[in-house]
């Protein structure tokens, strides 16, 4: 076997700042506040991400008796991974409500999470595949209740720890049904067998139950009771991460599954229906809320929904569509995810009043909102429409005429939701709410975050055609 | 053709964006008003090449460009003009500096974003009217909306909020599923060129769901009758520029759908749809004209009588004969001459009174006679009034409807005298007093037209005298793309009802063979 550590060098660099960041937890209190250097660090581990994608030509390359695989795929998720770790760590800096000397395990946490997310992309085995998504979910257990002073983070922790378990537990009943079935874990022999039910029954129903592992992890209904809770407990930096991150490790494990899944196999049918009924499920209850984290958490629910669209379509554009519009996803959440932030100042739960007025009290980020929350809806030009309009064209492509329309009706629903964000910031009275104090540098990573949300939308081209190549090697 | 050295339509759509952000650095607000006004200056400076190039006898799309933008999914940069869009561009670049000058005092807070809003929204509705690729056109079509929001629940009037969420909830949910007929069209047709997939004859069953998806996008922003609930709303509330945008482009941009997409694309489906789109359209004009005699607001006045205005273009478009379309066409620049400087003055009545209330504002006649002049003017203008331009559009309209079948005609008949009852009784009162009543007391202290009131208004009231008395000048831009449309509307009609027909009328033993062409048709 050939053991070639340049192409494990995105995986093998967030390792190194893991164990950094080990080394300063075990240090004492003192060193435990000197955590300066985790930005700069993740920040070159975005440009290791970039040089893993660009740098290497073509061919594949398998380790551990083929059960770890690094192809075009996986490097775009790890560099997907890589700048949202970057984002994430940026965003929690400085802030939140985490005392100084937790600064350093808090950190160590999201590294080590987004470090069994890299595995994960390269996971080609449905073993290795689990092992990863432990390591990351583990991880997200500890950081979901680092809140200080707060009863409600606690209760986050257990629930997402609750939820993970019996999903866990699930996952792995139906992956013993698939061993069962079909003899063997490796996605690439899986994708030779036959998937039908009257064929192999007891296949199928395992492959459905171990697939609900990772629609946990996309917060897909009607997986997804997890998501508003959680994302409403947690401090609002950890939200972001968990928001983003995960939905990528969930969904690159299962566009290599969805060479599996060919159209009008009844497996397929199943994901298409739970993602319709997780767009429309998703949609509606945002429409109720008034948190802004839980209105973010219902419309992650909805966009797991959107992006089966590309999953059940099954072809090497579906699949494209599907990695590109998880990239999108992250990156429109993120920035969402970085005006809040910066609103909130010390940390607390936003409601949508306390957006009031925000085009006064801080004109920048109220562009930066207004530019995800229409990215979100799907509006051109951002890179929320371009990434539907590749799904959409996917699924049409393959006959799902019916599950685009759900997914257009969707779309109207959420405009209200989406909408009213903007609306509070824009039309509605400050009403004394102070000025937002941002840094300017923090408004300027806004701005760019936004830009790069239009850029997606004005120019996928390049991006795409990144995708696409990953998913057409994936296909036989 | 001379080469104007530069690729016109892209400088006309991206030009505002550029002015826009430099207009962004720019911290004092005065000094972006000055600099908008220059930019829309050159504006109408770069749109030259469009009036002196354009090729009226050639029925091609001119000024095209075409690049490649998302190769993976075969979308192009494709721009171009006919006859049917060219006078559109026109009049939405010519808007901008009047819009830019009219609310020059009106925006008194952050005079810089609106600026912006106006150049962005230019921009976009430029795109709408020159895009030749579908998803482009999607593009445009929808990025118009935030502006437009923006320009509504910013520095609208008192009930914003609800006005601008209802503008935008309405017209975003309209296109969602034109989103979905884009794609089906692109799926169906191999292309999202539109001058491509013109030549394509698609099923009828097809047709039937595209034009459908497409119609209720463009119904609701015409708006037609039972769609129209927004467009009161929206213009009540809006600020003076944002109603004239609304008014001369914005809605203009649905009966340009319908003529650019549905008359050219499912041929089939909007013949079997005529019926039920006269109706509303024929509905629109009564319940417009009927509406507006009640009511006591100018604004929402001139606003109900778009509604019955865009019925006559719809109108016009639904009875598919020349005068009828061309008279549609008329109509959509006309109406947005007249109800832009309809406008345009209820803001600048408003700058004075501080009331949209006619009671409050009337017998202005003695104390403002240059403003009342232009009032009166774009009135009758606007109530058809011979000679000036609105009743070229509303005549060639009725010769068309009457040239279809005489009973939609005689059912328009009584909206345009709607149109004078509505018009009469708002100029009698706002120039004189009704008898016994006294003149609004607080107009004499009001100033009449001050000069910058004078430079907006003059053009737009040479427009209405010209284009009345030589309607020549835009009838021959329009005529040969008119024909040209119709043309291929009939054909397509004459060889889909010969098909249909042997499918009724062929005897048992030739089944086979009308199954055999049905099954080709759905094929394609």
């Amino acid at each position: 076997m050939k053991f070639d550590l340049f192409r494990l060098l995105p995986e093998l660099y967030q390792l190194l700042l893991v164990l950094g960041l080990f080394v300063q937890t075990c240090a004492g209190r003192e060193q435990q506040r000197e955590a300066g250097w985790v930005p700069a660090a993740a920040g070159f581990g975005l440009l290791v991400g970039l040089a893993s994608v660009i740098l290497p030509d073509g061919a594949a390359t398998e380790f551990f008796w083929g059960a770890y695989r690094v192809d075009a795929l996986s490097q775009f998720f790890k560099l997907a991974i890589a700048m949202g770790f970057f984002v994430a760590v940026l965003n929690g800096w400085r802030k939140g409500p985490l005392d100084d000397d937790k600064r350093a395990d808090y950190l160590f946490f999201l590294a080590l999470s987004a470090w069994g997310l890299m595995l994960l992309a390269s996971s080609v085995e449905l073993i290795t595949a689990y092992v990863a998504l432990e390591v990351s979910s583990y991880s997200l257990f500890a950081v979901v209740p680092l809140r200080a002073k707060e009863r409600s983070a606690a209760e986050a922790g257990i629930k997402y720890i609750l939820f993970g378990a019996a999903a866990t537990a699930i996952s792995l009943y139906g992956l013993s049904y698939v061993i069962a079935g079909q003899h063997t874990t490796y996605i690439a022999e899986l994708a030779t067998r036959t998937w039908s039910f009257e064929a192999t029954p007891l296949a199928c129903i395992g492959l459905a139950l171990f697939l609900c592992g990772f629609f946990y992890k996309l917060a897909l209904f009607p997986f997804h009771f997890w998501a508003p809770d959680v994302y409403d407990g947690a401090s609002n930096e950890t939200a972001a991460f968990v928001a983003t991150l995960p939905k990528l490790g969930a969904v690159v494990i299962l566009v290599r599954m969805a060479a599996l899944i060919t159209p009008g196999l009844e497996v397929t049918t199943f994901i298409a229906l739970l993602g319709a009924l997780s767009m429309t499920v998703g949609n509606l209850a945002a429409l109720a809320q008034t948190d802004l984290k839980r209105i973010l958490g219902y419309s992650s629910v909805a966009h797991a929904g959107y992006v089966t669209l590309g999953l059940v379509a099954g072809t090497a554009q579906g699949l494209a569509a599907a990695t590109f519009y998880s990239l999108v996803y992250v990156v429109m959440n993120l920035t969402c995810f970085w005006a809040i932030c910066r609103v909130s100042g010390d940390g607390r739960n936003l409601k949508l009043a306390d957006l009031d007025g925000l085009a006064r009290r801080s004109p920048a980020l109220a562009l930066v909102l207004l530019v995800a929350a229409f990215a979100l809806v799907g509006l051109p030009p951002t890179g929320g429409f371009t990434g539907k309009l590749y799904l959409l064209s996917a699924a049409w492509d393959r006959g799902y005429n019916w599950l685009v329309i759900v997914a257009a009706l969707n779309t109207a629903i959420s405009i209200y939701y989406y909408l009213n964000m903007v609306r509070h910031a824009y039309t509605h009275e400050p009403d004394g709410a102070p000025a937002v104090a941002a840094h300017p540098c923090s408004l300027a990573m806004g701005g760019l975050l936004a830009a790069s949300v239009l850029l997606l939308g004005v120019a996928p081209g390049s991006i795409f055609d990144l995708a696409l190549t990953a998913s057409k090697a994936l296909l036989p | 053709m001379i080469d104007p050295g530069y690729p016109v339509l892209t400088a006309l759509i991206f030009f505002p964006v550029l002015a826009a952000a430099v207009v962004m650095c720019v911290r004092n607000d005065g000094v972006a008003r000055t600099l908008t006004l220059w930019a829309s200056g050159i504006e109408c400076v770069l749109a030259i090449p469009l009036l002196r190039d354009f090729h009226v006898e050639n029925v091609a799309f001119q000024f095209v460009e075409r690049m490649e933008w998302v190769p993976s999914l075969g979308l192009s940069y494709y721009l171009g003009v006919d006859g049917l869009s060219l006078l559109m561009v026109l009049l939405t670049v010519a808007i901008l500096p009047l819009c830019v000058l009219c609310s020059w005092t009106y925006i008194k807070q952050r005079a810089k974003e609106f600026n912006i809003c106006l150049l962005l929204m230019t921009s976009a509705c430029v795109g709408v009217f020159c895009a030749l690729d579908f998803v482009l056109f999607y593009v445009f079509w929808e990025a118009m909306l935030v502006p437009m929001y923006l320009l509504i629940a910013i520095w609208g009037g008192p009930r914003r909020k609800y006005a601008s969420l209802k503008f935008f909830l309405y017209t975003l949910a309209g296109s969602t599923m034109l989103l979905v007929a884009m794609v089906a069209f692109a799926k169906v047709g191999g292309t999202f060129s539109i001058p491509d997939l013109m030549q394509i004859e698609f099923s009828e069953r097809f047709q039937f769901w595209a034009f459908l998806a497409m119609a209720l996008a463009f119904a609701i922003k015409v708006p037609m009758f039972p769609f129209h609930t927004w467009l009161p709303a929206a213009h009540v509330e809006a600020p003076s520029a944002g109603s004239v945008i609304l008014a001369s482009v914005l809605i203009k941009m649905g009966a340009y759908g319908f003529l650019r997409f549905c008359m050219t694309l499912t041929p089939v489906a909007m013949a079997q749809f005529t019926p039920l789109f006269i109706a509303l359209s024929v509905a629109g004009i009564l319940y417009g004209g009927l509406i507006c005699l009640g009511q006591t607001d100018i604004k929402k006045l001139i606003a109900y009588s778009s509604v019955a205005h865009m019925g006559f273009c719809t109108l016009g478009i639904f009875v598919y004969t020349l005068r009828g379309v061309e008279g549609a066409l008329m109509v959509m620049l006309n109406h947005g001459i007249v109800t832009g400087g309809l406008f345009i003055m209820i803001g600048a009545i408003y700058e004075r009174s501080h009331s949209r209330e006619i009671s409050e504002n009337q017998g202005m006649g003695k104390y403002l006679p240059a403003f009342m002049g232009f009032f009166g003017l774009f009135s009758l203008s606007s109530l058809g009034f011979p000679g000036l331009n609105s009743f070229v559009g509303e005549a060639l309209v009725l010769f068309g409807a009457f040239g279809a079948d005489w009973r939609i005609g005689l059912l328009t008949i009584p909206g345009a005298m709607l149109g004078a009852a509505y018009m009469l009784r708002l100029l009698q009162r706002m120039a004189y007093a009704p008898i016994g009543q006294t003149p609004s007391p607080k107009g004499k202290g009001w100033a009449d037209l001050s000069l910058r009131e004078w430079v907006y208004l003059t053009p737009l009231a040479i427009f209405t005298i010209v284009l009345g008395l030589a309607p020549g000048l835009a009838l021959r831009v329009v005529e040969p793309s008119v024909k040209h449309l119709l043309t291929n509307f009939a054909k397509r009609q004459s060889v889909e009802s010969v098909l249909v027909d042997q499918g009724f009328r062929s005897p048992p033993s030739l089944f086979g063979n009308a199954h055999a062409t049905e099954t080709q048709r759905s094929a394609q």
